[in-house]
């Protein structure tokens, strides 16, 4: 930049002459602002003011905002203000900002009053999707009785393809992670038993932990991570693409046709990858209880018969369709629920991950009271 | 920036974008077959072609989203392929780019979105940036009201014009507009029409118009250039256009909607339809 100011103010009792120069771009957009409200205040007494642009070449939308900008703080003060020697270029610029109209700025609102506000908007919100999980529900029943009463109604290949995505390519990480907990749950077992001589209760404890609890609750937080998520999105991004609009329009229930089928895929394959799960995690304990613990494989299969029986692998499978349920159940709820934009896409997904992974626990909780009261 | 209007004056006209000998393909298929072509400072260019014939391939290669494999790009002077990597960024941010669909982020409000070019690459206060967001929006035709909208929540001409307002945020020199008018009814894109004309006069910029609508042609474009063939085949003004003999622009500019868009009659064209 040359060493001139880009405006330069000389007064003369209460006329004002103010010269701009150089370029009045967007690149000294920052400086000329400066300059040009500290000539508002200096100049504050200035009864007539000229404003000579002849040496300004070059003005873009910004500069010519500025000078907009002065001429309306001086007008505003009562002051005869006046452009003199703009281009003639830059007259139909000048014309065009001279017609806008600044919003009323409002007061940022009271900070109290907005927390309050979105606590009160966070608590309706979970009363909201609570009701919307039970339509969901209600929903799924009725697509169910429907295609109860006219099987040829499922949507048997989009079932089939959803068990693939969802049971069959989810079996190799499932049994490596529930294979690698009942290793870790039998190491701590050996290493802590030791100590008071009881290595063998190591092998009912692997036994009732993993066909109980830890198989099934692995498997569905594996679940609600690997496909919940993947449920989510692929309906919500289908929700902003207007996809599920479209099937409304065809007259095709969106719940038969892309809901129902998931559900019973997912109804389907969490209690194989449940079973397949705590067999692999009843593998790698006995392996840890061999190589680290010394205990002979068959002891540790003479000890399983006797700690483990029927109703403790069946408490196990009971719970997976349920807990199969309300992950299906979270994640469509979830991905319909997408609004417009990307973000409300990413927000929804974690939610219904977060979700799922909850009501699963909770669900557990509620299950082991009940088989504690049946005796089970 | 601003300069006026480039064609008043009598001097030799600078060539803003050069294109030369380019060829861009996808696997075995060639869309664009060296193709040669010029766009002058200051002008409104429309681009047409058959649909899938390669305008928006152009468009996207030139602001350098697809890659050739031969051939030059020159912008303002500067070697998109071979330039300097500084002169090359500065290019970048004297265009603007319209898309077709928007492509406005949809996380962010109108005011952000304007916004955001700025924020990027200039040093401005906030007070600035919210006046000049009303500024570029009340030249696109819209309000302040509109400031704090998401773009799920506008119309689709709303859009198109938050999205032009966004191009315009650092006064490019250029603009490049996809298919700006389609989508639009008749009356809002006859609007939009004369915003690209008044925005092109009052900011004295460069259009690069990718486009369908033929009565965008007649009333806003200075100069036409054809894409059959992956090629260039005519570039001039709409009377050269009328005149040429090429099959294919017959074929564009003497179809019954063409004359219409004249102003032409077309009813004894029309007659010989036979209605059910």
């Amino acid at each position: 930049m040359n060493g001139k100011s880009l405006l330069e103010g000389t007064a003369d009792g209460d006329q004002l002459r103010l010269a701009g120069t150089g370029a009045w771009t967007s690149a000294n957009a920052r400086q000329l602002e400066g300059l040009i409200d500290s000539a508002v205040r200096r100049y504050a007494a200035a009864k007539a003011v000229a404003i000579d642009m002849a040496h300004v070449d070059r003005l873009d939308t910004f500069g010519a905002w500025l000078l907009e900008r002065l001429v309306r703080a001086f007008s505003a003060r009562g002051a005869q203000t006046q452009v003199v020697g703009l281009k003639e270029d830059y007259r139909a610029l000048m014309d065009e900002l001279h017609t806008v109209k600044l919003a009323e700025t409002q007061g940022r609102p009271n900070p109290i009053v907005q927390a309050l506000a979105s606590i009160g908007i966070s608590i309706a919100g979970v009363g909201q999707s609570l009701i919307t999980m039970i339509n969901m529900l209600g929903a799924l029943a009725v697509a169910f009785l429907r295609v109860i009463v006219n099987p040829r109604r499922l949507r048997f290949t989009s079932t089939v393809h959803q068990l693939d995505n969802v049971g069959w390519r989810a079996v190799p990480i499932m049994l490596l992670i529930t294979f690698l907990v009942g290793c870790i749950i039998a190491q701590q077992g050996v290493f802590h038993f030791r100590k008071f001589g009881a290595d063998i209760y190591v092998v009912d404890m692997v036994g009732i932990l993993t066909l109980r609890e830890l198989g099934v609750l692995i498997v569905c937080i594996m679940v609600a991570g690997r496909s919940g998520s993947a449920y989510t999105a692929e309906l919500g991004a289908m929700k902003m693409r207007e996809e599920i609009d479209a099937l409304r329009t065809m007259g095709l229930d969106p719940i038969e046709v892309l809901v129902l089928p998931r559900i019973i895929a997912l109804i389907i394959g969490v209690p194989i990858l449940t079973f397949l799960g705590s067999m692999a995690a009843l593998y790698g304990g006995g392996l840890v209880c061999w190589l680290y613990g010394g205990i002979d494989p068959e002891i540790y299969l003479q000890r399983l018969k006797e700690a483990i029986d029927l109703k403790t692998f069946q408490v196990g499978m009971i719970k997976a369709p349920f807990m199969a349920l309300v992950i299906g159940t979270v994640a469509c709820v979830e991905g319909l629920s997408v609004k417009g934009s990307a973000e409300s896409l990413g927000l929804q997904t974690t939610a219904s991950v977060v979700e799922a992974i909850f009501l699963v626990i909770v669900l557990d909780g509620l299950f082991a009271i009940f088989f504690a009261s049946i005796g089970m | 920036m601003a300069e006026g209007n480039g064609k008043a004056n009598g001097k030799a006209k600078e060539v803003i974008i050069e294109v030369r000998d380019v060829v861009v393909g996808f696997g075995s298929r060639t869309v664009l077959n060296h193709l040669d072509l010029d766009v002058y400072r200051g002008e409104i260019l429309g681009f047409v072609g058959g649909s899938g014939a390669g305008k928006s391939v152009l468009m996207r290669t030139i602001v350098g989203l697809l890659p050739k494999r031969s051939g030059q790009i020159k912008v303002l002077n500067v070697d998109m392929t071979n330039g300097p990597e500084p002169a090359r960024h500065a290019v970048e941010r004297r265009w603007g780019v319209l898309f077709q669909q928007g492509a406005l982020f949809s996380s962010l409000t109108v005011k952000e979105n304007i916004q955001f070019p700025m924020r990027e690459y200039l040093k401005l206060p906030q007070r600035l940036m919210d006046e000049m967001a009303v500024a570029k929006l009340e030249m696109v035709g819209l309000d302040a009201t509109a400031l704090d909208k998401f773009p799920s929540e506008l119309s689709g001409g709303m859009t198109k014009r938050v999205s032009l307002a966004r191009a315009l945020a650092l006064d490019p020199d250029i603009v490049f507009l996809d298919e700006p008018t389609s989508g639009l009814d008749p009356i809002g894109a006859g609007d939009f029409d004369t915003l690209i004309a008044t925005l092109q006069k009052t900011l004295g910029l460069t259009v690069f118009m990718v486009t369908h609508d033929l009565d965008s042609l007649h009333t806003v474009c200075d100069r036409i250039a054809v894409l059959v063939d992956g090629k260039v085949a005519v570039a001039g003004t709409m009377e050269t256009m009328l005149a040429s003999t090429h099959p294919w622009l017959r074929a564009y500019f003497h179809g019954k909607r063409s004359r219409g868009a004249q102003g032409l009659d077309t009813k004894a064209d029309a007659a010989p339809i036979p209605t059910p």
